[in-house]
């Protein structure tokens, strides 16, 4: 939910977090975002002209689904043994002068991380964008600790200083526009460090300059810095982040102390491995060939860099995902965002419709398994979705998200089972009744077609309204169709299979039509 | 394959074809079905229609109900387990069998059934995929003289991956003024209960995919299946477009003496 300028949202929590709060179901919170016609106009745009760059670079490869197996070979290949990984890139770590904590929850992770930054002293911290620390919350920890949080990456301090939450993985301010973000800045910038210059227009170049000035002293003064990581190298102990704004390479150099929250799926094998990872990531995410600035760190380095190095394990519901056979593959995810920029429910809905930090396909099946599928939002997740499939083609490591999708709505279905049977059970065990015999389903049809015959006889051949429950929702915007007045079965019965008959038949009235 | 061969002339000896009418289609849109029998006896084969069937499952199993979904799979598996090609003109419920009737079998713990339909899923075809790859033939002898668009749905774009080959049998078709759909592989907004369970989303998808439809000045949009023809159809004769809905079935089985 978009909040107007100035007022604390009730919308913060969106992690995966002990005292998440109950958002609004998918339908309910995309009928009101539908109407946002700004984040409308800004999803269209944006994730058209994604769209075109990432089938551009991939049309490029001769070999784009060789390199898709593989991705997804890599990443099955350490899950399936991720205990023993993530013990190797514990010894790797360690040996190279980083110190690994393992929290098994947010609530954990955030104590790691306030504890270590208070060892510090230090007042506050810069960031780089980090899906995990959003997941985790961690920048309402550290508040709550009296400890800031400056994020570092331009969406994310706009999203940070609109007092709002990220409606995207890759792009977190797709729906803000350059007058918006403008007005941000100008009214929270002097809050909380050097203020926007007077006279700040909502050209981008101008934009991102008054970005670059108010963090850079952020940059020069901390002493603190917090990261995720894309990927986390077992074999060596390295640490992966992949960015094209450089504020990552601020944070990861100058500051003396880092610590990094990484989600224990973001580890690989080997080295080796990231020849295939950094290949598909850029490409999939922001449709180029490679990104900007792509850094990796190895444990300390005398007189160069933090010399203070920390890798928080998160698993956060992780590990009970591992354990579903069909939801595991959601743990292969490498955060790309190319399923959001093919998704025609997201174009439309946008990320804040999906109440979590998560949003778009790979939040559809994530999200109800890391946060359970208890809440009504998290309910309606799994069914936030037509299943046309276009995520499955775009994603890199091939989460069958649509498959996974259908597997969650199975599971929701059947924790509702056992008492009182809603409306849609009872409709669906009299429907699966009458699929059950041919004959039923003939008398079925049979009354369906004296309405048919009715309707026709009075002339009516398209339905503006339907006085069902449910069906409302249908007629609220289309037509829909009057059955006929004979089934197909019917009608292949009188005639013999259109044998002793004209084969249209004409009593049925769909001459020429369906 | 292309066969400009007059139909009455391609022969389909030994094979035992039945007729998948799909529920949808039989209970609301006998014109498809019948379109289906017109055609593939033009084409020299003699369909069957199997009485005993009902549904593939698929409003069960996409809404979660797998557990009763499995009463119309196993009516689907006993129903066509003995015919050697089914054909079904409706690219989603195939899809639906081919990728998940085993899924629906295991849920319920029936490996007998799992076997049974694992056997099926291959022989079952959508109907573009029986013309062009069973019988080889992407001329089947069609007279349409009119504008139309085609949208590819999403289940036999991307589940079954079929491709260009409903483009291949209406290029052939006489007459016919075939006019690209612009964004023609996003998705209509149908998608089962989708369409009423966050009707909201589904209307904005479809809302889009009727004004590329009503851009291209065609006078029919056809595709593969009917739900999504009813779907985006009835956005259209809400909006008083006059642009009308029909299945590939149709348009393939219409000829000169015999028009749709």
């Amino acid at each position: 939910m978009r909040t107007p300028s100035g007022s604390p949202t009730a919308a913060r929590h969106v992690g995966v977090t002990a005292d998440f709060l109950g958002m609004p179901s998918f339908p309910d919170a995309a009928r009101e975002a539908l109407g946002d016609t700004v984040q409308r106009r800004n999803l269209a745009h944006a994730t058209g002209v994604i769209r075109g760059k990432r089938a551009k670079v991939v049309g490029e490869l001769e070999n784009w689904e060789e390199l898709r197996l593989a991705a997804e070979a890599i990443k099955n290949r350490t899950l399936f043994q991720l205990d023993e990984h993530l013990v190797a890139f514990e010894a790797a770590a360690t040996a190279a002068g980083v110190t690994v904590h393992w929290a098994r929850d947010a609530e954990e992770a955030n104590r790691i991380v306030v504890g270590l930054v208070r060892e510090t002293g230090a007042e506050e911290v810069v960031k780089i964008k980090s899906m995990a620390t959003q997941e985790i919350e961690l920048n309402e920890a550290l508040e709550a600790a009296g400890i800031d949080a400056w994020e570092t990456d331009l969406a994310e301090l706009i999203v940070q200083l609109g007092d709002d939450w990220p409606s995207h993985i890759l792009v977190p301010a797709i729906h803000r526009n350059r007058s918006e973000v403008r007005e941000i800045f100008l009214r929270r910038m002097g809050d909380v460090g050097r203020p926007a210059p007077e006279g700040l227009t909502d050209e981008p170049r101008q934009l991102a300059e008054a970005a670059r000035l108010h963090l850079r002293e952020k940059f020069l003064r901390a002493k603190v810095a917090v990261s995720g990581a894309n990927f986390a190298v077992a074999e060596t102990g390295s640490l992966v982040v992949v960015e094209s704004e450089g504020n990552g390479r601020m944070c990861l150099t100058l500051p003396e102390t880092l610590i990094s929250v990484v989600g224990i799926e973001k580890i690989v094998p080997t080295w080796s491995d990231l020849e295939v990872m950094l290949q598909v990531l850029p490409r999939s995410s922001t449709g180029e060939r490679e990104n900007p600035y792509t850094s990796v760190w190895t444990g300390t380095t005398e007189g160069d860099g933090p010399q203070d190095l920390h890798v928080v394990l998160l698993d956060n519901g992780r590990t009970s995902v591992l354990a579903d056979e069909v939801g595991r593959a959601a743990l292969r995810c490498i955060r790309c965002s190319a399923c959001l920029n093919v998704c025609p429910v997201y174009e439309r809905a946008g990320g804040h419709a999906y109440g979590s930090v998560y949003p778009g396909p790979i939040g559809a099946v994530l999200t109800p398994q890391l946060r359970g599928t208890t809440s009504e939002v998290d309910k309606s997740l799994p069914f936030a979705s037509s299943l046309c499939g276009a995520c499955y083609d775009v994603c890199p490591v091939r989460i069958d998200i649509p498959s996974m999708l259908v597997h969650l709505r199975t599971r929701v279905v059947d924790e509702k089972r056992g008492g009182v049977p809603s409306a849609e059970q009872a409709a669906m065990k009299t429907a699966s009744w009458v699929m059950g015999s041919h004959k039923r389903l003939a008398n079925a049809e049979r009354g369906a077609g004296v309405v048919g015959r009715a309707l026709r006889r009075r002339g009516t051949t398209t339905l503006g309204s339907i006085p069902l429950p449910g069906l409302g929702a249908w007629t609220g915007a289309r037509d829909a169709p009057v059955p006929p007045e004979e089934s197909f079965r019917q009608w292949w019965e009188r005639t013999d299979g259109g044998r002793s008959d004209d084969v249209d038949g004409t009593v049925d009235g769909t001459e020429g039509k369906r | 394959m292309t066969t400009a061969a007059t139909p009455a002339t391609t022969p389909v000896t030994g094979l035992r074809v039945a007729l998948f009418a799909t529920c949808f289609n039989d209970a609301m849109f006998p014109g498809t079905p019948k379109a289906v029998v017109r055609l593939l006896r033009r084409l020299g084969v003699q369909v069957e229609f199997p009485h005993e069937q009902t549904c593939c499952g698929q409003p069960f199993t996409n809404t979660g109900y797998a557990r009763e979904a499995a009463p119309a799979v196993k009516v689907f598996a006993r129903t066509f387990g003995g015919y050697d090609a089914i054909v079904a003109p409706s690219g989603s419920c195939v899809g639906s069998v081919r990728h998940q009737h085993a899924d629906v079998a295991r849920h319920v713990g029936d490996a007998g059934l799992e076997r049974e339909v694992t056997a099926l899923a291959p022989r079952v075809h959508e109907l573009s995929e029986f013309l062009v790859d069973v019988l080889g033939v992407t001329d089947v002898g069609a007279y349409f003289p009119h504008r139309v668009t085609y949208h590819p749905t999403c289940h036999s774009l991307r589940m079954l991956r079929v491709a260009d080959k409903p483009l291949q049998l209406l290029r052939a078709v006489r007459g016919i003024d075939l006019v690209d759909l612009p964004d023609a592989d996003q998705c209509c907004g149908f998608g089962g209960t989708f369409a009423v369970k966050n009707a909201d989303t589904s209307v904005a998808m479809g809302g889009d995919k009727a004004r590329h439809v009503r851009s291209t000045g065609a006078e029919v949009l056809v595709a593969g299946d009917n739900s999504c023809l009813t779907h985006v159809g009835g956005l259209l004769t809400r909006g008083r477009s006059g642009v009308r809905t029909m299945h590939l079935a149709q348009i393939l089985a219409s000829t000169e003496e015999d028009p749709a």
